[in-house]
């Protein structure tokens, strides 16, 4: 059965140059394509999750009491808002990455940086994403009414407690359309990690079609199925869990 | 600056000379009134008269610019104050129920001695599950707000207050939002607590019910006590023309 399948793509490719599926029988080159698979998946699992741990601690930091504690979450969102991405990416590895104290790798000898290129493509691309996170949450948070706020303080609940317990599932709920798409963005902008060799699939993808020019419609082809597998999954995972949040007889 | 123990004999919440403004508009223009434990009290007048601000007063939901309120003895006008402890002490019922939308009705009076009392589950459930039945919900334990009754959400709200063992409970226009067949199922609720003896506190537009379980009547104008009393002497002897007004319009 395997063996068919990949005879198939193996003929192809002699009787059509350009359809070189060589991933498809050639296996290194599928192994490529799996690390690849591997590491977009952790960089978009890590991601996800920081992005969203900075949009619940950024949004509850923006009613605090203290101005500052204020004045410092905005300006982190301006910065992370208005600047693009992949610079910030650059700017992360190439200026941050050089302050980085080292550490001996695990050949005994050689020093590595204690951030590895994938540690600082999920801090910077969380930071980017948690900052639009941010955003999103304290829309949500606006939507939940003072009045009931004000029932859980005078149940004796402190402001922390308000905030997770009261405010925070409301917030969400109101939030999950917005955090939906946010999240769908930052899994496509974790690519950009190719800038500082991060292997994960576009990476791998490039590799392949510079080894092998005749794999790269085949590879591009690849690439999108790819995205748009690993972004069905978001999606439909979201989906679910907004459904499984609703309230019967409020909201929509 | 420690006080004397408060004892019961002495007035369970004590308001001397309060004033309270919001911005330039002075609310409350020296207020004064005590409530022993076990009396009913209710606050009558029209609106903007400071009724609803008075009462948040007493649990520090809004705070007094002077004057003193006393809860058990305890100033609740101080900075240093544990507002949890005087949580603990004073239940509060609003307009709109102010449920939590996302718990059904038994957790919502679960909610509060789980997180803030911290205590046992068990324990809480059953007590929870025993309060819907004074408050005549069973069969709605596992219902959400939306999908109650305003009477009904009222009822789990005056639940969840009672869950917390408070002794005062300050009830805020709590009828005012329902439609008339409604509010009636809530008021039985809360006479029902009067004659256990709690300690109640209520911003009113229903004379009648006034009449029925005050044990003191004071109406209140223009932020301040325009006149009190034992509802058989307020209703029958109003002095005052501005009560003699209002009462008017209102029987």
């Amino acid at each position: 059965m395997l063996e068919a399948f990949t005879e198939f793509f193996r003929t192809l490719a002699e009787d059509h140059p350009r359809w070189n599926f060589i991933f498809f029988y050639e296996p290194r080159q599928w192994a490529r394509i799996v690390k690849g698979f591997q590491h977009t998946i952790v960089l978009s699992i890590a991601c996800v999750f920081f992005s969203v741990v900075i949009g619940v601690v950024g949004a509850w930091m923006q009613s605090s009491p203290s101005k500052w504690v204020r004045r410092i979450v905005q300006g982190y969102i301006q910065f992370f808002r208005n600047t693009p991405p992949f610079v910030q990416l650059l700017f992360f590895y190439f200026a941050l990455g050089q302050f980085t104290p080292t550490v001996t790798g695990p050949d005994g000898w050689t020093e590595v940086p204690l951030v590895s290129n994938i540690g600082w493509a999920i801090i910077s691309l969380s930071f980017f994403a948690g900052a639009f996170n941010v955003e999103i949450f304290r829309s949500g948070i606006e939507a939940v009414p003072e009045s009931t706020q004000e029932a859980a303080s005078a149940l004796g609940f402190s402001r922390l407690q308000t905030y997770m317990d009261v405010v925070l599932p409301l917030a969400f709920r109101v939030s999950l359309p917005a955090l939906n798409n946010n999240l769908v963005n930052l899994v496509k902008t974790t690519t950009q990690a190719i800038a500082i060799a991060v292997p994960e699939l576009l990476y791998q993808s490039v590799s392949i079609w510079s080894d092998y020019p005749s794999a790269q419609y085949p590879t591009m082809i690849l690439l999108f199925l790819s995205f748009i597998f690993l972004v069905g999954i978001l999606v439909l995972g979201m989906s679910r869990w907004e459904r499984a949040m609703r309230i019967p007889g409020y909201g929509g | 600056m420690s006080q004397p123990a408060w004892t019961e004999d002495q007035p369970i919440v004590s308001i001397k000379d309060v004033h309270k403004s919001f911005g330039d508009l002075e609310v409350l223009k020296g207020i004064s009134m005590d409530v022993m434990k076990g009396e009913v009290i209710c606050i009558i007048g029209p609106s903007g008269s400071g009724k609803s601000t008075l009462i948040r007063c007493v649990n520090a939901l809004n705070d007094i610019q002077s004057g003193s309120i006393q809860v058990e003895g305890q100033e609740v006008n101080d900075k240093a104050l544990d507002k949890l402890e005087l949580r603990k002490k004073v239940g509060m019922v609003f307009q709109q129920y102010n449920l939590f939308p996302h718990k059904t009705a038994l957790e919502n009076i679960m909610m509060a001695p789980i997180k803030v009392l911290k205590q046992d589950k068990a324990e809480v459930e059953k007590r929870a599950r025993s309060l819907i039945e004074k408050v005549r919900l069973q069969g709605k334990e596992n219902a959400y707000p939306g999908e109650l009754s305003g009477g009904q959400q009222q009822r789990v709200a005056i639940a969840r207050s009672l869950a917390m063992n408070p002794d005062i409970m300050l009830f805020d226009e709590v009828t005012a939002a329902l439609d008339p067949e409604t509010v009636k199922e809530v008021l039985v609720t809360i006479k029902d607590l009067a004659e256990d003896g709690m300690t109640c506190m209520l911003v009113t537009h229903e004379m009648g019910f006034a009449k029925e379980i005050a044990d003191h009547i004071y109406f209140t104008d223009r932020g301040v006590i325009v006149e009190h009393g034992p509802p058989a002497t307020f209703f029958e002897q109003a002095n005052d023309p501005r009560t003699q007004e209002f009462l008017s319009q209102i029987l």
